[in-house]
C-alpha cells in the first residue's frame, strides 16, 4: 500500500486558508452599514436576479461573498434554521447570534475536516428594535467570527474598502441617503470604476417597518437616494 | 452539500422539511407512532374525543376581492370552550384562511401554512402563485387524514388574491385534501349550510365592499341563529365576529367598530320585526 506523503498540519491549514482567501478576493465587495433607521446593505452586483444580500427572518439579513453556490447553500440553511426556530418557539426567539454561531460551527468544521474549505465570507446582521442595539457578525471561511460595529465589509478587496470607510466615516447614525452615497463611493474608489445604479444590489433592514423589516431598494429608489 | 450544525434539507417546502426531520412538530403526529395503527373502527368505537370545535366561517367575492369572516365560538361537546377564538388568519400579504374543525390542529395548520409560504418565498426569492398556495394547503390537509379517523378534523377555507388574474379566489377542501374552487361564495363548519343559504338568497356579482361585509355578517348571524355551535354577536361582552378583506392592496382587518355598527343596524331591523 503506498504511503501518503506527510504534510504538517500547519502547512495544510495554511494551504487551505490561502486557497479560500484567493477565492473570496476574486469577487466584489459588500458593505453593511448602520444608519439612523437600521442597517443598510450595499453590494457591487451586476446581476439583478442572483442575490448576494437576502432576508433570513423578521429583523435578520444575510450577505455572502465568494463562491455563489456555497454561500447560497449557507443562506438556505440559515433560513431553515430561523424558520424552524420561529415555528418551534416564537418569532422573537430567532436571533442573529444563534444563527451566526451555527454558521461559525459549520464553517469551522468544514474547514478543518474537508479537503476543500468553503470559499465564502458571510455577514449576519440584525436590526435592533425597541431600543436594542444592532448586531453585525462577520464570519470567515475558517469559522472565525467577528462582532462588528458601525460597518462591516466582506469579499473582494475588503481591507481596502475598510480603510476608505474608516478614514471618511460619517457621523454615527447617518441618514439612509448619506450612508448609501458613502458606501457607493467607497466601493467605486476601490473598484476604480463608476458603478451604475443597475450594478448595485441594495437592501435595508428598516426598524420602522412592522413585521418583516427587510426591504430591497429598486433601481429607482437607489437613483433617488444618490441624487438627493 | 451537508452543512454540519445547520439543518440539512434539499427542497423549498417547510412542511416537508419539518415532516421529515421533526415529525413531532407537524400535523398528524399527536403521539401516534407508526406502529400504533388503531383501525378506524376501533377509534370510532371509542367515540369522538372531546376537543374544541370551531364552527362557521365563510368567504364571499365582491368588486375588489374577497371578504372572509368567522364567528368566535369554540365548543367542547355542549360546553362553550372559548368565546373569543380567532378563526380567520392572515397567511401572507395576499392570502387569508379560515378554519373549521378541532381548534388545536386548526390553529397549528394555520401557523404551519404561514411559515410554509414565507419559507418558500425566502428560499426561492419569489412568492408561490395563488394556485400553488392552494395546492400546498391541500397537501397539508391530506397529511392530516390519519388524524381525521381519530376525530381531529381540520377543514380550511382558503382565500387568495391572484395577482396574474387580478381577482380574488376562494378554495374549499375535503378531508382527503381534494381542492375545489368556488366561483362566488362558500361557507364551512357546523353552521356553514345556514350561512350558504343566506348568501345564496342575497348574493350578487360585483357587490360593493360595505354590502359584501353586511351580507357576510348577516350570514354569520343567521348561522348563529340556527346552529348551536356558532356564536352570534355577544352584546354583553362586546365580542363580535371577525372579518378581513383580501384585495390587491393586501389583507385588511375590518375594525371592531365597523362590525359593531353593522350588527347594530341588523339587530335594530330584526327587533322592529318582532314588535
Amino acid at each position: 500500500m503506498p504511503m501518503p506523503y506527510y504534510v504538517s498540519p500547519e502547512q495544510m491549514m495554511q494551504d487551505k486558508a490561502e486557497y479560500a482567501k484567493k477565492g473570496i478576493a476574486k469577487g466584489r465587495s459588500i458593505i453593511a452599514m448602520e444608519y439612523g433607521d437600521g442597517i443598510l446593505l450595499t453590494a457591487d452586483n451586476p446581476s439583478a436576479s442572483l442575490h448576494k444580500v437576502s432576508e433570513i427572518y423578521d429583523s435578520i439579513a444575510f450577505a455572502g461573498a465568494g463562491k455563489y453556490s456555497e454561500f447560497e447553500n449557507l443562506r438556505k440553511a440559515g433560513v431553515r434554521h430561523a424558520d424552524l426556530k420561529g415555528f418551534m418557539y416564537s418569532r422573537e426567539d430567532v436571533t442573529a447570534r444563534s444563527l451566526a454561531n451555527g454558521y461559525s460551527q459549520s464553517l469551522g468544521t468544514v474547514f478543518s475536516q474537508e479537503i476543500k474549505p468553503l470559499e465564502v465570507e458571510i455577514l449576519v446582521v440584525q436590526v435592533g428594535v425597541n431600543g436594542h442595539a444592532n448586531e453585525m457578525y462577520r464570519i470567515s471561511f475558517d469559522g472565525s467570527i467577528i462582532d462588528e460595529k458601525n460597518f462591516a465589509v466582506i469579499g473582494g478587496k475588503s481591507e481596502a474598502v475598510q480603510t476608505v470607510l474608516k478614514e471618511k466615516s460619517p457621523n454615527r447614525s447617518p441618514s439612509l441617503g448619506v450612508a448609501l452615497t458613502f458606501c457607493v463611493s467607497a466601493l467605486e474608489q476601490t473598484a476604480n470604476q463608476k458603478l451604475p445604479a443597475e450594478g448595485l444590489e441594495v437592501a435595508v433592514l428598516d426598524r420602522t417597518r412592522s413585521g418583516r423589516k427587510f426591504r430591497r431598494l429598486s433601481v429607482g429608489d437607489i437613483r433617488q437616494l444618490l441624487s438627493a | 452539500m451537508k452543512m454540519p450544525y445547520l439543518p440539512d434539507h434539499d427542497e423549498s417546502s417547510f412542511f416537508d422539511f419539518v415532516s421529515k426531520h421533526y415529525p413531532g412538530l407537524t400535523l398528524g403526529h399527536y403521539g401516534v407512532t407508526a406502529g400504533d395503527r388503531s383501525t378506524p373502527e376501533q377509534s370510532r368505537a371509542v367515540g369522538p374525543m372531546a376537543v374544541p370545535h370551531a364552527t362557521t366561517v365563510l368567504a364571499l367575492k365582491y368588486q375588489q376581492g374577497v371578504v372572509i369572516a368567522g364567528d368566535r365560538r369554540a365548543t367542547e361537546g355542549f360546553q362553550v370552550a372559548d368565546r373569543r377564538i380567532e378563526k380567520v388568519f392572515k397567511i401572507d400579504e395576499l392570502s387569508a384562511m379560515a378554519i373549521a374543525g378541532a381548534a388545536g390542529p386548526c390553529v397549528e395548520m394555520a401557523r404551519l401554512f404561514q411559515t410554509e409560504l414565507e419559507h418558500y418565498e425566502k428560499l426561492e426569492g419569489m412568492p408561490l402563485s395563488c394556485e400553488g398556495k392552494a395546492n400546498k394547503l391541500g397537501q397539508m390537509v391530506k397529511a392530516n387524514l390519519p388524524m381525521v379517523f381519530q376525530g381531529l378534523v381540520v377543514m380550511p377555507l382558503y382565500v387568495g388574491y391572484d395577482v396574474k388574474r387580478a381577482e380574488g379566489r376562494i378554495f374549499k377542501y375535503d378531508i382527503t385534501g381534494g381542492r375545489y374552487e368556488e366561483s362566488d361564495y362558500h361557507a364551512i363548519g357546523s353552521g356553514g349550510k345556514d350561512a350558504r343559504n343566506t348568501m345564496r338568497e342575497h348574493f350578487e356579482k360585483n357587490l360593493l365592499e360595505p354590502d359584501a361585509l353586511k351580507l357576510a355578517l348577516l350570514s354569520l348571524y343567521n348561522a348563529a341563529d340556527e346552529d348551536v355551535g356558532t356564536g352570534g354577536p355577544d352584546l354583553v361582552r362586546g365580542i363580535y365576529p371577525t372579518a378581513k378583506f383580501v384585495t390587491a392592496q393586501g389583507i385588511t382587518d375590518v375594525s371592531d367598530d365597523q362590525i359593531r355598527a353593522a350588527y347594530d343596524g341588523l339587530i335594530a331591523m330584526r327587533r322592529s320585526r318582532e314588535a
